[in-house]
């Protein structure tokens, strides 16, 4: 029957197939919602959430406060740069002084991996990651995986291609499980610096030339790279970078079909990406945006449907 | 587990008829009025009305959408099963319309209650009407009754009443089952 096997959303690590399409099929429902001319449903009426980010973000806490307040839940925020934590409160005293509040769900980004897990054992509440340092970021992957659904029909037996910055990403991780656990086949690409030692295990092939790649794949996810993780660098200058691995227009009208692209933002125009490729026909990262409020209301929704009256 | 029928195949198309006319009778030519299944059973009789409508009483351009109200529900986290969401398809304008709600069996009236703040969503009608194939009596939660209905019965509350449809169940019968 219609459930989620977890009770929190840490990881895609944790979750099954049944619950992917759990997950997708609800979302179809929300996304006609968020299409009416009121967009919003009374469901989460007495559920409070709070969205705790220990880490800047922009377009995934708008998302999840926007998908909160589409299903009319409360919704409480806090952001770490104007917070106690500054005074060396601990995570666990962070939350659990939240949680005195009688919150429900807590969704929470956090510069180190296994933030969420670590606090899903601590307090009682839901927690859905919202990105742990360059771990998981699964509400990400869905919205991935939903976006190539909704574009290709399916996403078992595709061809999906993650370019770039593939050690500090969590999107990548989560990406990479998420197709997998669907049946897609996976390639992640970028310069070998930028690559882990060990991806091979996870199943995916590895290739460091882009044009191949593109050649191959059905679908690309363009990463940005990300320079605030780096404390060295990985490859000789941004310009030498976008030669090897940016994508531009010329490079995508010279492959034999044509692909998707996608990128989860923010986009560094002109880096891994040009600005006339972003806004092609072919790159379809504002669906994704519009697929985001969905998938996470879907999620929200049936996280919450399990917490106890 | 024994059941009894309410009505047979030939019932159920006789109050299909009935049901349509009446409908003929208040709304005309359709011309101002859409009918809209609630999901996830009313769509069955709705689908069946808008094809008695179109085929057999030739009313020309019958707005048809269905409605899926589970997400307007009031017993969300509730109940022991979780709530399973369906299609909502109303590809029409519902403001200053007639809105019909068609739903299979009227029980407790709390499914039209959250229709009726669904519909909401879509705009204001001028008036909403309810159609039901099955009125239970005396069960009801809220001050809600239809303005057509099919054949009310008297059912007690460990009893279910089941409407099979050709196009689901491959037979239209109505049942009385205890639980």
């Amino acid at each position: 029957m219609s459930e989620l096997s977890v009770n929190h959303l840490l990881g895609i690590k944790y979750l099954n197939k049944q619950d992917i399409n759990l997950i997708f099929e609800t979302a179809d429902q929300f996304k006609e919602v968020i299409n009416r001319p009121i967009k919003k449903v009374p469901s989460l009426r007495d559920i409070t959430i709070a969205n705790l980010f220990f880490e800047n973000s922009t377009r995934t806490k708008l998302s999840f406060e926007l998908a909160e307040k589409r299903l009319s839940a409360d919704v409480i925020n806090f952001s770490a740069a104007q917070s106690s934590v500054k005074k060396g409160e601990t995570l666990i005293d962070t939350v659990n002084n939240i949680l005195a509040m009688k919150v429900d769900l807590v969704v929470m980004r956090h510069p180190n991996p296994g933030a969420g897990v670590f606090l899903s054992k601590h307090v009682k509440a839901s927690i859905i990651n919202a990105g742990d340092g360059a771990h998981e970021h699964p509400t990400q992957a869905l919205l991935d995986s939903y976006s190539i659904r909704e574009k290709l029909g399916t996403v078992k037996g595709k061809n999906v291609v993650i370019v770039g910055d593939i050690l500090h990403s969590r999107v990548a991780l989560s990406n990479i499980y998420a197709l997998k656990l669907q049946g897609a086949n996976v390639m992640v690409c970028g310069p070998k610096t930028l690559l882990p030692k060990y991806i091979k295990e996870l199943g995916v092939k590895v290739e460091t030339n882009l044009k191949k790649a593109l050649e191959w794949c059905d679908v690309a996810n363009m990463l940005r790279v990300q320079n605030e993780r780096m404390d060295i660098s990985y490859f000789p200058s941004t310009r030498e970078y976008t030669q090897q691995f940016g994508i531009n227009k010329a490079l995508l009208d010279s492959l034999s079909k044509e692909i998707i692209i996608m990128h989860p933002g923010p986009i560094n125009r002109g880096v891994e990406i040009t600005s006339d490729v972003a806004d092609s026909k072919q790159a379809i990262i504002l669906d994704q945006v519009e697929n985001g409020v969905a998938v996470r209301m879907a999620v929200i929704y049936l996280l919450a449907s399990k917490i106890k009256q | 587990m024994s059941q009894k029928v309410l009505l047979n195949s030939k019932e159920v198309n006789i109050a299909l008829h009935r049901l349509a006319c009446q409908l003929i009778e208040n709304h005309d030519d359709f011309s101002d009025t859409v009918l809209i299944g609630i999901q996830p059973r009313g769509r069955f009789l709705a689908d069946r009305l808008a094809q008695v409508l179109s085929k057999d009483y030739k009313i020309k351009n019958v707005q048809l959408g269905h409605l899926d109200i589970t997400f307007f529900r009031d017993d969300f986290r509730r109940g022991q099963k979780p709530l399973e969401a369906n299609t909502t398809i109303i590809d029409f304008i519902v403001e200053d319309k007639n809105v019909v709600f068609i739903d299979d069996v009227l029980y407790t009236g709390r499914s039209i209650r959250s229709a009726l703040t669904a519909i909401q969503s879509f705009g204001r009608p001028k008036n909403v009407e309810l159609l039901t194939l099955i009125d239970r009596r005396f069960s009801r939660h809220l001050p809600i009754q239809p303005n057509y209905r099919g054949r009310q019965v008297d059912a007690i509350d460990n009893q279910r009443v089941k409407v099979n449809w050709v196009e689901n169940e491959g037979e239209d019968a109505v049942y009385l089952i205890d639980k």
